[in-house]
Order: C-alpha cells, then structure tokens, then sequence
C-alpha cells in the first residue's frame, strides 16, 4: 500500500537531488548516461568502421591508434565496443519495453478481472518464475534457431512475469483506495483510472525494476552471444568479442580483457543506479525480485 | 503449508508439461522440418527420410508428444540424434559435475556471504558497512561469465596456478578439486553478495527482539551476540532463497561451464542446441526442471518445519 503513496510525485525535484546526494546512484547515473550516449552517437564518436577488415593489423595491443587494440580479423576494438553498447541496450530497451508492455495487460487483467482468472495467473507468474528458465530460453532457441528476433523473443519470455506481478499488486493496491471509489462513484471508467492514477502510481516501482532487469538482460545478450547463440557475428555484440577473444586468449589476451571492462561497467551502472533510485523512491524495497 | 507445496509442484509440472507439448508444436511450427535443418542444406533426401524415421518425425504430432511423455514416465528420454546413445545416460553422466561446481559455489557463497554480512552487522553504519554494501551489490550485478574469464587469464593463463579447462583426471581427486576452484569461485561470487546483503537486512532485524536486548542487558558482546543467538534465527529466510539460488547458480553455470570447457548439464545442452539435438537438449530442459522442482518444494517443507511463522506467510 504504502508503495502507492510513495509512487506519487509529490517532489519530482526531490527525486533528482536525493539521487545526486547518493554517491552510489550519483555513479550510476553517470555510467547509464554514458552508454546511453556511446549507443545513440556510435555512427560519429566510433573511430573505425566496427565490421571493417584489416588483417596486417591484427591482435595489435593498445595503441595510440587503436586506444583499445585489434582483434584476429584486425577490427578496432574501441569501436566494435561502442557500437556494441547501441546492440547491447537496443536489445535490452526492445524486449524490456515488449516485457513490459506484456505485463502491464496480464497484470491489469490480474488485478481487474474475476478472482479466479487471478489465482490462475499468479500461478502461473509465480511458477514461471521459480523454474531455471535459462534452460527453457535453451529449447526455444534450438527450435527456432539462434539470432536477434529469437534473443529478443526469449528474453520477453523470461522476465515479463516479473512486471505483470508488480503491475498487478499495484492495481489490487489500487482498487481498495478510497480515492478510487470515489473516482468510481463519480462515473469513471477503467481507462481513466488505469491511465490517470495507475500508471503513475506504479511508474516508481516500475523505473526501479526496469533498472535492475536491463543487467539482467544485457548479461543474457552477452552470455548467449558468447556461446554463439545469440546475435549472429559479424555483428559487434559484447559476447561475440568476448567469444572472439576467448578463441585467442593466450595470443591476445587484450581482446578478452577489454571486452569485458564494458559489460562490468554496464551492468554496475545500470544497478548502482536502480540501488540509488529504490532508495530514493521506495525505502521499503518493493521491486525487488530474484531467480 | 504441504497444501501449498503440493499445489505449486503440482502446477509446475503441469507448466513443464505445457511447456514441453508446446515445444514440440513449435517444432512443426517453424519452417524447415527439424531432420533437414540438422542435417543442413547438402543432406540427401534418403539420408533426411532416415533421420525423420529415426526421430520419430513420420508419426503424427499428437502420437509423438504421447509417446514421449510415455517414455518419459519410464525414465526414457529418447536417444541421441547424431551418437544415438540415451539421453538419460549422458546426462547422469555429467550431472555429477554440475551439482558438485552448484554445491560448492553455494556453500562458499554461504560462508562468505553469512560472514560478511554478520561483520556488516558489527560495524554498521560505519564506512566498513558502506563500503560491504557497495562490494555485494558489485558482486551481484557482474556477469558470472565475466568473472570466470578474468579468472581464468589471471590464474590459469598468467600465473599457471590453475588448470584452465575440463574437470580433473578421473579418479585423482586433487586434480579435480583444482579444477573446481575457478568456476566455483565464478559462479558463487554474487551469491556472496546477494547472501551477505541478506543475512544483513535480516540480521538487523532480529536484532531488534526483546530477547536480543534481554542477551545485551546482560552485558553480551555484540560478537557474542550475533553468533550465539541472533544468527539462527536470522538465517531461516535465507533457506528458502538458496534453493531458488540453487536454480540461479544452475543457471550461471550453464555459461561459466563453457568458459571452463568442464563436463556438465551446461556444456551438454549448449552443445546439444547448436547442433539442433532435440531429445538432448529436451531432455535436458526436463531433467534440470524436474531437479530443481525437487529441491525447491524440499526447501519449502523444512522450513515450515523450522520456523511455523512462514507457513502464514506464504499462504498469503
């Protein structure tokens, strides 16, 4: 309940200030917006073409003219990095935004609709959730065989149960306000309630989890790019420069190394800034969700 | 509380079974049939025609999904596509692997992450609570695999301490407790982190009881008593979270398994999924489930025997 309250905006000023005050968020700020920009600006801040061969100059170290090194085909790092950072949070912004809206219409449906199609989906968000889906998202790729669509796909599959269940607690938190019964009273339909007092009661909790979840995600991508299941090489994904090192690793260390910094990094970031914003929003720690 | 157990396992294998039916419907779903996209483009239409038979593929949808469950209640998971061995065997051959690294890494997550969050505890509020707080959350939000990858150039690439890849001789047990030691350390290492932030909030709030005051009035040191009395009543929740860490740690060791080219349910099924081997990597998805089915409904009913409080709690 208190999530509701908390949810509101009564100083969104304060919000931003709390969050500069929290070194930790302040951190993760800082990095979230720094991949942000790196994925939007890829075309112009790239030094080099990230698929572009230049095989003389493969497994250079660190140099002053490739600052991050070369990998076997003789690719600049730096830049396979920074696009990789655009596929990285494309992939986790589309399938978030895909889980999400999932979500949203089975947990309002939860919330909203006869208390036996709701036992029904709890269960079923509750199970979902409590077996190893790493081995499900496994099958489906087998069947559907690897690339972007089926990592987008599989993703969607594996965290949407976790916003249905937030959207549906605050929806039954919802219901039972007295503000609402008397929005009811007064002839309100669903829409209006859902889109003027739902949404932006849950968009707290909601940003929270969004940010816990895109690690989350970002480590997938990678994991299954790694494993060469994911997004199909050429294509600079993370993963696939980590698999590409790996490949090298006692020739060329540097490949392996230095596609790993951004991935830490990232995944550091994105829950610095999820830590710094739930305790900023919600001090009781709602969104939290593990397994 | 065994009602409810008995009604969230009883779901789960209704899920794994929807899941699974659903599975093979995908399979005839999608373009291409399974024995050709096997095969690849060159295959001959004898040698595809085969592969269908021996697949099980010339049999309607519905009799195929009937005829493996049935096999599957009489611990037949079918055979291999390509070395045509039973699945089942492959697996209990690997597995052993698998749950040795889970254990491992969750019992040294445990011990870290119990002492690092009870020394959190000791000192909170200072910058050494601080400072715990911001290395768990680092610890639980790195990729496993990440990790695993630095360890293995720091200590099997750089200083040879350790062996790189596989799991050890058969037999000799010092070189396979070597070459446990970095993927155990890769795959609990945000479990350290997630346990001690656990045992922290969960500590503080025992701490609060009047027998904790009571055991202070008497003149305990705060050492004393967080050991002797706070931590045990402190660590119930964390049973509960282990088993679905368990599920997690499965989970991380799917990638860190690879990283470390070591046997296991990981390596096997990630194998299985590039070269489109259905009834492994089925089976697979059916054996881990069905594991860690096991282990979560068992968490369940100890601690309901533990502590009677949750049985109100999860039924709510």
């Amino acid at each position: 309940m208190s999530s509701v309250v908390d949810g509101a905006s009564p100083a969104r000023r304060g919000i931003g200030r709390a969050l500069m005050a929290d070194r930790m968020g302040l951190a993760g700020l800082v990095l979230v917006v720094s991949f942000l920009l790196m994925a939007l600006l890829a075309p112009w801040i790239a030094p080099y073409d990230p698929i572009a061969l230049d095989v003389k100059a493969r497994f250079q170290p660190p140099s002053a003219q490739h600052w991050a090194g070369t990998d076997h085909l003789g690719r600049d790092l730096l830049s396979r990095i920074i696009w990789g950072a655009r596929l990285a949070l494309g992939i986790a912004i589309t399938s978030i935004s895909i889980a999400g809206a999932i979500g949203l219409i089975l947990g309002l449906i939860a919330g909203h609709g006869p208390r036996w199609l709701d036992s029904i989906l709890v269960l079923i968000f509750d199970s979902m959730s409590s077996l190893p889906m790493i081995f499900f998202a496994l099958a489906v790729i087998t069947v559907l065989g690897p690339g972007t669509a089926t990592l987008i796909f599989v993703i969607v599959l594996v965290s949407f149960p976790a916003y249905a269940r937030l959207i549906r607690t605050q929806t039954l938190a919802l219901t039972q306000a007295d503000y609402i019964l008397a929005e009811r009273a007064m002839g309100a339909g669903s829409a209006r309630i859902i889109l003027v007092h739902l949404l932006p009661n849950v968009a707290g909790p909601l940003v929270i989890l969004i940010c816990m979840d895109i690690p989350v995600v970002i480590m997938l991508e990678a994991g299954l790019s790694y494993l060469n299941l994911g997004v199909k090489p050429p294509s600079p994904s993370w993963g696939n420069i980590l698999s590409e090192g790996y490949n090298a690793l006692r020739q060329a260390p540097h490949v392996v190394i230095v596609a790993g910094i951004p991935l830490v990094l990232a995944t550091l970031g994105f829950t610095f800034l999820g830590e710094g914003l739930r305790d900023v929003l919600d001090p009781r720690g709602a969104g939290r969700r593990w397994g | 509380m065994l009602a409810y157990a008995i009604r969230r396992l009883g779901l789960s294998v209704l899920i794994l079974i929807v899941v699974m039916t659903a599975m093979y419907g995908m399979v005839f779903l999608v373009p291409g049939d399974p024995a050709s996209l096997a095969l690849g483009p060159r295959a001959t239409p004898e040698l595809k025609e085969a592969l269908r038979e021996r697949m099980g593929l010339d049999q309607p949808i519905l009799t195929q999904i009937l005829y493996f469950f049935g096999n599957v209640l009489q611990g037949d998971l079918g055979v291999d596509v390509w070395s045509r061995r039973p699945v089942l065997d492959q697996i209990l051959e690997v597995f052993p692997n698998t749950l040795i690294l889970g254990i491992v890494a969750l019992g040294w997550a445990l011990i870290m992450g119990v002492l690092l969050g009870c020394a959190a505890v000791v000192c909170r509020d200072s910058w050494a609570d601080r400072l715990l707080g911001v290395l768990s959350v680092s610890m639980i939000s790195v990729p496993s695999f990440v990790v695993a990858i630095y360890a293995l150039i720091v200590f099997a690439v750089w200083l040879n301490w350790l062996p790189a890849i596989g799991a050890g001789e058969k037999g000799e047990i010092g070189s396979q407790i070597r070459a446990l030691i970095l993927p155990a350390f890769a795959v609990g290492i945000g479990w350290v982190g997630y346990l001690a932030r656990l045992i922290r909030a969960s500590l503080l709030e025992v701490m609060e009881a009047p027998h904790i005051r009571t055991a202070r009035a008497f003149g305990m040191t705060e050492r004393d008593i967080i050991f002797r009395h706070a931590l045990r009543v402190a660590i119930v929740p964390t049973i509960s979270v282990l088993a679905i860490g368990f599920g997690s740690i499965l989970s991380s060791a799917v990638f860190v398994e690879s990283v470390f080219s070591r046997p296991g349910i990981g390596t096997l099924i990630t194998g299985a999924v590039e070269k489109r081997n259905y009834p492994v990597v089925m089976g697979c998805v059916l054996f881990m489930t069905a594991f860690y089915l096991l282990i979560v409904t068992a968490a369940d009913l100890l601690i309901a025997r533990l502590d009677p409080r949750v049985r109100d709690v999860l039924r709510g």
